[in-house]
Order: C-alpha cells, then structure tokens, then sequence
C-alpha cells in the first residue's frame, strides 16, 4: 500500500491494517528473535577464540613480571609500581583459594551427582543403631551455583589482571609512570563512573536474582519434591523428565491435564482482563476528560482511591464481601427478598472465573483511567485546533485524532499488561486462593492459573513439587519473553516506520 | 440547530455525570462498608445488614492494645516492623534506582546495552520463582524469619526498575550536561548538583514507590516470615487474622487494622499521584 492510499483511509481501516502487518509480521520476528541468538552464541565463541589468541601473545611477549602474572595475580602491577592494585589482585586469588578449599570445593565436587550418602538410622561399629548425618542436596546444589559463579567473577578478574600487566609493561617501555591512587579515584567519579554506580546494585540483582534464577532453572531438571525432601533426602537430576510430565498427554495423566487446563484458562484469563480493563478504562477516561465535564479531580480521585488502597487490603475485603452471607448477598437480597446464598467464589468454575474477571476489572481500570488521563491531557492541542479550522465536529476528531493517538501510544503498554496479567498473582491468590477445588487438577482449584499453581506446588502445600514447579515457571518465562520480544521489535519499527503525524 | 446541538450536548453530559456518579460509587463502596464495619459494636463476623446499628471505637483500641486473647496476635509490632522495614528498603532501592537510571541515561559505556537487556530479561521472570529460590538462599544464610531478610528482598531488585527514572532523565536537555562539562564538573558533580536537583517528581516518585511497597507487599513477606509471628509485617499478620483459628475473634478487629493501613498509605498515594503522573508521563510516552 502506497502512502498515499493509507492517507486516504480512515482511522479503523488504518487500525486495521497495521494490525494485520503486526500480525503477519510475527513470523518474522520469530525468525529475526533466533537470528539474533543464533549471531550471539557465534559472537560469544568468536570473542572466546579471541580471547585465548590475546592469552597466548601476551604470555609471549610479556616481562617476567608478567609471565607471573599467569599464576600468581598482581605481580606484573607491584613490579610496575602500581601497589594498590597490585595487592587487591593478589588478595582476591589468596580469598579465593581459601574459599575453595575450606567451603567451596567440598560442595562443588558433589555437583553431577547431588549427594550420594543419606542420612538416616545405620549400625555403629558397636552393633547399634544411631542417626547417621547425611548431605544435603539443596545446599549442594545452591553452594555449587554460588562458587561457580564466584569462580566466573575469579576468572574476569585474573584476565583482568593479566591485561592490566601488560598494559603497565608497555606503558613503562615507552617511558610512562602508572596513575596513582588519587587519580585513580578521581577517575572513577568522571570517566569511569558507570563503574561506581553500577557495582553496588549489580553485585545486589547477582546475588538476589541472578543466583536464585540458576538455582531454580536447575532445580527444574530434579526430583526435588515431597518424597525427595532435604534434609533427610537426596535429590538427583532427572533431565527433562519434569518437563515430559507436563507434556505427556496420555490418557490419565494428571499433571499433564492440569498443566493444559491451567494454561488455557491462563491465556482466556489474560486476553480478557486485559482488554476488560483496556477498553472500560478508556471509556472512562475519556468521560472523565471530556470536555465540559466538571469537578475531574473529584472523579479522578474516585478511582485512584481504590489503587492507593493497599491490594491486600481490598481483595480480602472483596473476598470477604462475596462470601454466602456478605455484603454483596445481602445487598442483592434487599432487591430480590431473602438471602439468594449465592456461592461467588467456591462452587461453579463459570462463576467463579467471572467473578474473578469482574473483580479484577474493578482492580484494574483505575490503573487503565490514570495512564490514559496523562496521555490525553498529552495530545498536542494544535492537533485539534487545525481539525477545528476545517471545520471537524466533534465526532469527527474524536475518531481522528484521539483515538488514533491513544491507540497508537497505548499499545506498548497493552503488552505490558497481557504480560502482567499471566502473572498476575494477586487477584487470584487472595481472592479465591485458586478455588473452587478440583479432584481432576493436580493440586489446583479451577481458577488457578499457571503461577498461581507454582507457589501452591512449590510452597503452598504439605506436598511439594518444587522441581515440577521451577519447570512450569521456565515454561511461563519462556511465553511470557517471547511476547515481550516480538512487541518490543514489533512496536519499535512501527514507531519507527511512520510516527503518528 | 445551535440550540439543538447545545441540548444534546447537555444531555450527553448529564447522561456521563449520572454514569460517573453511579461508577464512583460502586468504587467507593466497598471502602465506605469496610470504614462503617470496623466501628461496628455488635456481632462477630458479618452480619447481614449494611449498616452499623452500634457504633465504637473499641475494635481499634483493642487492635493497640492487643485485647482479644491471643499474644501471638500483636498489631502494634506488626506496624513497627514494617515501618522500619520499610524506611531502610526505601533508603537503599531510592538509592540504587537512582545511580542505575543516571547511569544507563547519562553514560556511554561499551556494556550499556547488554546490561539493559540482560536487566529486561531478569524482569521477565515470573516474581515467584526467584523468591522461592531466594527463601531457600536465606534459608542457607539462616535469615528466614528475620527483618533483615525483607529489607534485602525488597531493596535487592530495586536497580531492575530503573525503565520510568531513565525515561525521566533522557527528557533532561543533554545540552546542560555539556555545559557543566565544559565548566569542569565530573560527572559524579553532573550527578548531584544538576540532574538530581531537577528531577524532583522522580525522586518523590521513587522513594514513595519504595516506602509505600513493604507495606503491600503479602507473598514474599509470607514466604520469608513462614510461623514466625512476632516479624510479620501489616499484610500477612491481618491475613493471619482471617484464618479460621482467629477469625472468630479477630475479624471486626481485621476491618480496623485495615483502615489504619489503608488510610496513611492512601494518602500518601493521592500525595504521590501528582508526581506519579508527571513521571510517568514524562518518562511513558518516548517510550
């Protein structure tokens, strides 16, 4: 379609066919997605290949102090008379060392087998049974993970030390003294001041996400649950069979059923909370910034009120009004006579799941009405000043001008919330706690999504299944990226190829 | 025809006043039954009317001064612990969003990018798998059931969400950047004395965030806290209050120790939205 032809069509027909270009390109960001991992691991074992080239020249063409270097860390630098550094650099392979040696070593060298000596009631040598202390696969395999990822932190600094070596080697061959600490720190507040800024909250999300995130993906590929149950039990890797437990369709398979059920009412839930809250909110919205309309603050605060209002605090408030004898039942009794007892939250699945998408629509358009209001107030008012000098009605740049700039703006933000909402826990957990219960679902209700599932799996209940868990919250991750990724290309080029004008 | 067009447009307004007025009400309504019930006298748990028929203050001087028979109900620690929960995660996330956005806005460096999307793929995960594998990482610390362990949980993330502050810094002229530079100023002076200074609704923005999220925040604190009463926060200890062993005694004290969370942090919120707006917006819509 030339320019000149989508000129000429009118908002939807426009809306229209840039969702069917969203569309039809979705393949093709798939494509581009594994192109670009595909260019990653090939730059990853190019910048490897590298690195051992510049290893090897550098070992030959280096000074005795840098040839040191190669085992003992900082040697080049106190040769060089860069002191401070120097000493950190030895500092951090002695730590190390002793690190190995007294903690790290002893759990890594369990690391393929996840323990092998039980605890549990065993002969002594004098013929009577005594409790015997076994290991602990869960602190093998998170002590694994942390001094391996001590170990990858060790071997950034040793190249690290090695250049910095070589460095100083060539800067005094051509005659130059290394910086002193002063300058150093002063460096550090100016031309390398990411570094400063960054370490503190890096080192924080390394520990706290990063190393929790290797864990739980490695956990998936265990039998770590309720019958293997540290301490007193090992676990062992079991590879993908979690995995082929929620994909083994095969008749009477539980976990597999739940698994299929779960994702479905997770994908309906997420399709119409979403564009519930979307289209709702925006109608809303545009009340509310109508012009004409008075008192908007007084509005505005109407909603805003019940995000302010902590989450918790409203949803067992909601859950509470619609048992059988709260206020919701009482209150359709004042119009209809008696009490109709009717059972919102723990009897029919359709019930249920509707009012769960009404409650959430009541959680969520406020969020919609807020950002929407500060995207109106947005819309540049030279825009509607031109319309009103050609003479559009007021219907006329309400269907040209604000709501294909809301839509155009808003999309990203769509994603977001789809997204959002496939994790949303909260409204599920504290509203119906995954009720009303099943006996076909595998630990689940009949309104439990798929994370909502996890925490029952993982913490929730007597009977975890912690590795049947982190397997379903891979699967998660992996919908919830791939959206994200697709939206995040997809949108960026639309923005790119024609800004709303 | 102009006065027809007047008349429709009034009738259209009062057709949106009445559809407003009738929405705000069914928003509010469920705050304005838990205000009425939580000076309610009479009865145990619901009753089946709306209204009060007896009105008192003594389900909230019972909530302070732990009349209801149980010890191991205990309000007043509740709200203290998340009270400093919640100054100290405040400190430390405000600190931390701040340096990573100043960061990734204002300097080049050869990993920005890498970081960026490593830090927007660690967002993708869902919540609950890293704060389980994180109960079992304090678990090994022996930090399960302490404060401690929340501050750290709440604060540790902190630098992932630093997408609204970035925003907010880009729309910061550059132009002022290379002025002070040209003056001699680091950029650890660029930091403090020029880009902080101005970016006062971000600032408020995240420190009311971060202040404002120990408060709300119910299933990390439950994973962490586990039975450990006397270190539950607000959210989990008036949860506990619902549960069927205390339900019974507890529930019209529930309804007042709802408000007394609610009503601080929701005006603390109505305080925030003006900066919220100004924020996000400012940050939302360059995308």
């Amino acid at each position: 379609m030339t320019y000149v032809e989508y000129k000429q069509l009118n908002p939807f027909q426009r809306f229209a066919h840039n969702f069917k270009r969203f569309i039809l390109r979705v393949p093709h960001s798939i494509a581009n997605f594994f192109k670009a991992i595909g260019r990653a691991i090939v730059g990853f074992f190019v910048g490897i290949g590298r690195g051992f080239k510049n290893f090897g020249v550098t070992f030959v063409r280096g000074d005795w102090a840098t040839k040191l270097s190669y085992l003992v860390f900082g040697v080049g630098d106190i040769h060089k008379g860069k002191y401070y550094k120097g000493i950190i650099y030895f500092l951090a392979e002695v730590l190390y060392t002793l690190y190995m040696v007294f903690f790290g070593w002893g759990y890594l060298k369990d690391f393929l087998t996840l323990g092998t000596d039980e605890s549990g009631y065993r002969f002594n040598e004098l013929g009577m049974t005594e409790y015997h202390e076994g290991q602990n696969s869960m602190l093998i395999l998170l002590y694994s993970v942390l001094t391996l990822v001590i170990t990858a932190v060790i071997f950034a600094i040793y190249i690290s030390n090695i250049k910095d070596a070589y460095r100083h080697q060539v800067m005094r061959a051509n005659g130059e003294k290394p910086t002193s600490l002063k300058q150093d720190i002063k460096d550090f507040l100016d031309g390398k001041y990411h570094i400063t800024l960054l370490s503190f909250p890096v080192l924080m999300i390394a520990i706290f996400n990063i190393l929790p995130l290797i864990f739980m993906i490695l956990i998936a590929f265990t039998n770590f649950n309720s019958a293997h149950m540290p301490p007193g039990k090992l676990f062992h890797w079991v590879g993908f069979q979690n995995f082929g437990e929620l994909f083994n369709v095969v008749q009477g398979a539980k976990k597999a059923y739940t698994f299929v059920e779960l994702t479905k009412w997770t994908l309906i839930w997420a399709v119409v909370a979403t564009f519930s809250n979307y289209i709702l909110g925006m109608i809303v919205a545009l009340m509310i910034n109508k012009k004409g309309i008075k008192l908007k603050a007084l509005w505005r605060t109407l909603f805003v009120i019940s995000i302010a209002v902590p989450q918790f605090v409203s949803l067992l408030l909601m859950n509470q009004m619609l048992q059988t004898n709260g206020a919701v039942n009482i209150l359709l009794g004042h119009f209809m006579g008696g009490n109709p007892e009717i059972k919102f939250l723990s009897d029919d699945m359709i019930v249920a799941r509707l009012t769960v998408i009404i409650v959430n629509c009541w959680v969520g358009i406020p969020y919609t009405i807020l950002s929407m209001s500060g995207i109106l107030m947005n819309i540049p008012e030279d825009l509607y000043e031109s319309a009103r000098i050609d003479g559009a009605g007021p219907v006329k740049t309400f269907t040209s001008i604000t709501l294909p700039y809301m839509i155009f703006v808003t999309t990203p933000q769509l994603i977001t919330q789809f997204v959002g909402n496939i994790n949303n826990f909260n409204v599920i957990f504290l509203l119906t706690g995954g009720d009303p219960k099943s006996t076909e679902l595998y630990q689940a209700g009949e309104t439990d999504i798929l994370v909502t599932w996890l925490y029952k799996l993982s913490v929730g209940s007597e009977k975890q299944d912690n590795g049947l868990a982190a397997a379903i919250g891979i699967l998660v991750f992996i919908i919830c990226a791939t959206l994200s990724l697709i939206v995040y290309n997809n949108s960026k080029s639309m923005k790119d190829e024609e800004a709303f004008s | 025809m102009i006065k027809s067009y007047k008349l429709r447009r009034h009738l259209a307004n009062g057709i949106i006043y009445v559809l407003l007025a009738v929405m705000g009400i069914i928003w509010i309504s469920p705050f304005a039954y838990l205000l009425m019930h939580s000076f309610r006298a009479e009865g145990l748990i619901s009753v089946d009317y709306l209204i009060p028929h007896e009105w008192t203050f003594q389900n909230y001087i019972d909530l302070f001064t732990g009349a209801g028979g149980t010890a191991s109900i205990n309000f007043p620690r509740w709200f203290a612990n998340t009270f400093v929960v919640a100054i100290f995660s405040c400190i430390i996330s405000t600190i931390s969003v701040l340096m990573v956005s100043y960061a990734f806005s204002r300097l080049r460096f050869s990993a920005r990018k890498k970081f960026m999307n490593v830090g927007m793929i660690l967002g993708m995960f869902p919540g609950f798998m890293t704060m389980i594998a994180i109960y079992y990482l304090l678990k090994a610390m022996g930090l399960t059931g302490t404060l401690v362990a929340l501050v750290i949980c709440y604060s540790c993330g902190a630098g992932l969400g630093f997408q609204i502050s970035k925003g907010f810094f880009d729309t910061i002229p550059r132009a002022l950047d290379e002025a002070a530079t040209i003056d001699g100023a680091t950029k650890n002076q660029i930091f403090w004395k020029i880009i902080l200074p101005m970016s006062k609704p971000i600032v408020v923005y995240t420190v009311l965030t971060s202040f404002i999220g120990p408060w709300t925040d119910f299933i990390l604190a439950k994973i962490i806290m586990g039975d450990n009463l006397d270190n539950y926060t607000v959210a989990i200890g008036l949860q506990k209050m619902l549960s069927n062993d205390f339900m019974n005694a507890y529930y019209k004290q529930f309804l007042a120790g709802s408000v007394v969370v609610a009503v601080p942090i929701t005006l603390l919120f109505l305080k925030m939205q003006k900066y919220y707006v100004e924020g996000v917006t400012a940050g939302g819509v360059k995308g």
